[in-house]
């Protein structure tokens, strides 16, 4: 398959390719995409493509610990750290209740160029089940990356079991110039319950292109919300199909871009049967030359009678320079569904901050309340309240 | 002799769509410290500019004069620096800040007021103390802490919250910009009581209303009547009942 538009080779290209030996056919023959394909058109792969991304080496206990140390991670269930693509085994503690599992080996036929390049160059990642009925508490996923010109491809398989429930704090955060590449393949079985919560906070050059693969099964429920802070480029882009009837995906987040970074949240809500819903609630905050990406789409088959989607995407502008894209998408072949988004784009209120001044709040401390305000709405989407604070700090600090 | 708010020759416009509107055209005024003064006027006299230019609000544009308060340039400080020192600004229309507790607003102002007075800061329970004692003199409700400043008050209930705001903060000079619109007389008298208890030696107010109704409850020291941006006639309480039965025909003729 070719979208037709011309592979444009790279240094970075033939890198990757050199990298994946044996599976890199489908990546050198569809390249790394320009802006002229229509899903990277307001996000820029450009500025990643004149370098040679190599294979990460292994951190040293020293480094993985101090950078872990950094991150002030709230206590759980279990752990599972990675450090440059490899497992941190010392640092990795799993509870009882998460079942090591083969990841996956065969991959579905993608055209996401997120899941192309991980294909080629994937690393073993987490790969868990939670057994039927399990409430497994929280897992805290940490992957961290320190170097300059190296790139990490891992691969996360999470299987829950029908009516097992458990919560990912899934952390990326790291130092240097370099790309991540994660990417998830996470089943919800009948009843069951994932909250994926994450945190983006990759250094300040770093480039991420996660891809979160998300298939729910009746009355399952994938509830995710992302916090996109970090990286020179950050794409997290998700794609939930509910298989069976009332199936629930929720596809929430907070992007913070300042600078002349760029943060982009990229959704494919499929609903597949009758009866499920799927809420989106992304809220980004501009400054500087910040941009910031929204781009949602909701899919409904002929069968998916009763379907309720609802995406809501609101942009508060600090600055003038600062710009924010965002392509909602309806494809509806079902007649009998409520579907409904909405886009908003504003900037503080005058009023309101001198109202703030006025009682003698100095006003950079009236501007973080109201984009604190601003926030709220969708920070209370995280139910955990103990990785909401986590969250709150990272926005606030 | 007075140091405390002096008003001279204060010029201020705004700009109405690209056009500079003057509002303000040579105010001079004078409240000594302890006063209350109050300001009458027909609508588009300049009132809420006056107040607005008097806090901070930096849409309006000084264009000649001076304001000074306690000695100190007040012109030239920022809304919130006026308000640690003492400024403090009773909306004709407070705003609501949605998404922004108004416990934790309150507590916020009251604490970045005192840090700039260079006091120490109220903790969650001194303070829960201290606006407790307030809510229950103006007969306000727990649940209006609750809630997100302003969002979903009645206009008396907004009233009250500035009376709150003001009592919390201790200024030594209140603007209360038609602190009485839209108000039924229960909650007049107590907005009145709340500012009548500020009243003493270190306390100054500035009263702008259409109503001589208020003037019953707040009983100001000097009245001043206002129209097309300048200070047409100053003198007593009886200058708002002169008012009230003639309207301001008389005043504007004089001034004419």
């Amino acid at each position: 398959m070719s979208t037709g538009t011309a592979v444009q080779s790279s240094p970075a290209l033939s890198a990757f390719v050199g990298r994946a030996a044996g599976h890199g056919s489908v990546l050198a023959e569809r390249g790394i995409p320009t802006r002229r394909v229509e899903a990277w058109r307001y996000t820029p792969l450009r500025a990643f493509t004149e370098t040679v991304w190599n294979e990460a080496s292994a951190l040293s206990d020293h480094d993985v610990q101090s950078l872990l140390d950094a991150l002030a991670l709230p206590e759980a269930e279990s752990r599972a750290v990675f450090a440059n693509g490899q497992e941190a085994a010392s640092q990795t503690r799993l509870s009882e209740n998460l079942v090591r599992s083969q990841g996956e080996a065969v991959d579905p036929l993608e055209d996401r160029f997120s899941a192309i390049l991980n294909a080629a160059l994937r690393q073993d990642g987490l790969s868990i089940r939670v057994p039927a009925g399990v409430a497994a508490g929280t897992l805290v996923l940490v992957s961290l990356t320190s170097g300059n010109a190296i790139s990490t491809h891992l691969r996360h398989q999470i299987v829950l079991e029908d009516g097992a429930s458990l919560t990912v704090f899934d952390v990326n955060a790291g130092d240097g110039r370099y790309v991540t590449n994660p990417r998830f393949d996470i089943v919800v079985g009948k009843g069951a319950q994932l909250n994926h919560v994450k945190l983006q906070r990759e250094g300040a050059n770093a480039g991420h292109l996660a891809l979160v693969y998300a298939s729910v099964d009746a009355n399952g429920n994938y509830d995710s919300f992302t916090l996109n802070q970090g990286s020179e480029l950050a794409r997290h882009e998700v794609v939930a199909t509910l298989t069976q009837a009332h199936a629930q995906v929720h596809v929430n987040g907070i992007q913070i871009v300042d600078g002349t970074r760029l943060n982009d949240l990229t959704s494919m809500i499929h609903h597949a049967a009758p009866d499920c819903g799927s809420r989106q609630t992304v809220k980004t905050v501009l400054s500087e030359s910040g941009q910031g990406v929204f781009q949602g789409k909701i899919l409904v088959d002929r069968v998916a009678q009763k379907t309720d989607g609802y995406q809501m995407n609101q942009a508060l502008l600090l600055s003038e320079k600062a710009q924010i894209n965002s392509k909602p998408e309806l494809e509806i072949y079902a007649d009998d569904v409520k579907c409904s988004h909405g886009a908003t784009v504003g900037a503080l209120d005058d009023e309101q901050l001198f109202y703030l001044r006025s009682r003698g709040v100095p006003e950079a401390e009236a501007r973080i309340i109201l984009v604190q305000a601003f926030l709220l709405d969708a920070l209370d989407l995280v139910t955990d309240e103990t990785l909401r604070d986590v969250l709150i700090r990272s926005i606030t600090a | 002799m007075n140091d405390f708010l002096k008003i001279q020759g204060l010029e201020a416009r705004i700009d109405a769509d690209g056009t500079p509107k003057e509002i303000l055209k040579g105010i001079d005024l004078e409240i000594p410290k302890g006063e209350i003064h109050a300001i009458m006027g027909p609508n588009g006299s300049g009132k809420s500019t006056l107040s607005y230019v008097l806090s901070g609000r930096d849409d309006y544009e000084v264009t000649g004069g001076s304001a000074t308060f306690k000695g100190q340039d007040l012109l030239a400080l920022d809304p919130e620096e006026r308000a640690a020192l003492g400024v403090f600004l009773a909306f004709q229309s407070p705003v609501e800040l949605p998404g922004v507790n108004n416990a934790n607003f309150l507590r916020t102002a009251v604490n970045a007021v005192r840090r700039a007075r260079g006091e120490d800061e109220l903790d969650a329970v001194a303070f829960l103390k201290a606006v407790r004692a307030e809510t229950k003199r103006l007969s306000m409700s727990d649940e209006m802490l609750k809630r997100a400043v302003n969002v979903g008050f009645s206009g008396g209930e907004k009233k009250r919250n500035e009376v709150l705001q003001m009592r919390l903060l201790q200024p030594s000079f209140a603007i209360l910009d038609e602190t009485d619109s839209g108000l039924d007389i229960d909650a007049l008298r107590i907005v009145a009581d709340g500012v009548n208890s500020l009243r003493g030696p270190d306390f100054s107010a500035l009263v702008i209303t259409h109503h001589q109704r208020l003037l019953d409850y707040i009983v100001p020291d000097r009245v001043h009547v206002m129209a097309k941006g300048k200070i047409i006639y100053s003198g007593g309480p009886e200058v708002a009942k002169t008012l009230e039965k003639q309207g301001y025909t008389q005043f504007l003729e004089a001034a004419a």
